[in-house]
């Protein structure tokens, strides 16, 4: 059975909620063209207070984690076969050059090089997919039958 | 010389489920989705800021891991709530809480100061229980 937390435990409930709410509001807006101004206003925060407690609550400035949502969302979209251009603006970025950069920065490596690896994976995964799963699991769950 | 944990198991009773519960509500990663023959999938997932640690969530169905008999009792027990498996680590715990309820996450443990620190406790969608707990230093214990 749930158990929810009292208002008497929890006397900044108030604040995570609108805190949260701001966290909410960048996942489901990533795409758009939204900045910490934005966002602040979601939540009803004076900028730096705003700043200062979500970084508290996420450990990432709500830029850093706007950021870091819509690389993790490049990754899958480039995964799953997109174009590096259509990625680009399909996760809120105006410049290719300047998500090519960031991307590269974040991950490690180009978005071309990622979506090289990708596919390569991909050729390899349907040509041997037990090559990726590790033996004692194929043989525990039958799966080498 | 063990170095790492790579690669752990959390039983689910519907995998699909299991995906959606992982992926969109816990925010976790997909690492591997791969069909084996035609009945079966290989699917881990790991953590956002651990990605190589693969989490396998393998569905309790009637094999060769589960006979018949077998394969009903891990399910009573999963649905239970008898396997615990894991600590899970978050920056504020309040927070985590907050995100996880309004998606519709169920917490048989709201935050609550223990001897050993603030800690809650949640379900996934099969009955299997886990601990949130803030990033400890535990160098500085």
């Amino acid at each position: 059975m749930e158990q929810v937390l009292k208002n008497k435990d929890y006397p900044k409930a108030y604040l995570y909620r609108r805190i949260v709410q701001s966290k909410l509001f960048i996942d489901k807006n990533y795409m758009k063209n939204i900045d910490v101004s934005n966002i602040s206003d979601e939540a009803n925060f004076s900028k730096f207070h705003f700043i200062r407690l979500f970084k508290q609550a996420f450990n990432k400035t709500p830029h850093q984690y706007l950021t870091f949502v819509r690389i993790e969302k490049a990754k899958a979209l480039l995964q799953s076969n997109k174009s590096i251009t259509d990625t680009c603006f399909l996760v809120g970025f105006e410049s290719v050059s300047s998500f090519s950069g960031l991307f590269k920065k974040h991950v490690g490596i180009t978005p071309s090089d990622f979506l090289k690896q990708c596919k390569k994976r991909k050729e390899n995964v349907k040509r041997a997919p037990l090559s990726f799963i590790p033996g004692c699991f194929i043989t525990n769950y039958g799966w080498d039958k | 010389m063990i170095t790492k944990l790579s690669h752990t198991t959390i039983f689910v009773i519907d995998q699909e489920s299991a995906y959606d519960f992982y992926t969109n509500k816990l925010g976790f990663n997909v690492v591997d989705d791969i069909p084996v023959g035609t009945d079966a999938r290989w699917l881990t997932v790991s953590p956002p800021e651990q990605p190589d640690l693969r989490i396998n969530l393998f569905p309790i169905t009637v094999g060769k891991m589960f006979p018949k008999e077998t394969a009903q009792v891990m399910i009573d027990l999963v649905k239970n709530g008898k396997f615990g498996s894991g600590v899970f680590e978050c920056e504020d715990v309040f927070a985590t809480y907050e995100e996880l309820r309004k998606k519709g996450v169920e917490f048989v443990k709201p935050p609550k100061k223990e001897f050993y620190g603030i800690e809650a406790q949640f379900k996934d969608d099969s009955g299997n229980w886990f601990s949130l707990q803030p990033r400890y230093n535990y160098d500085n214990l």
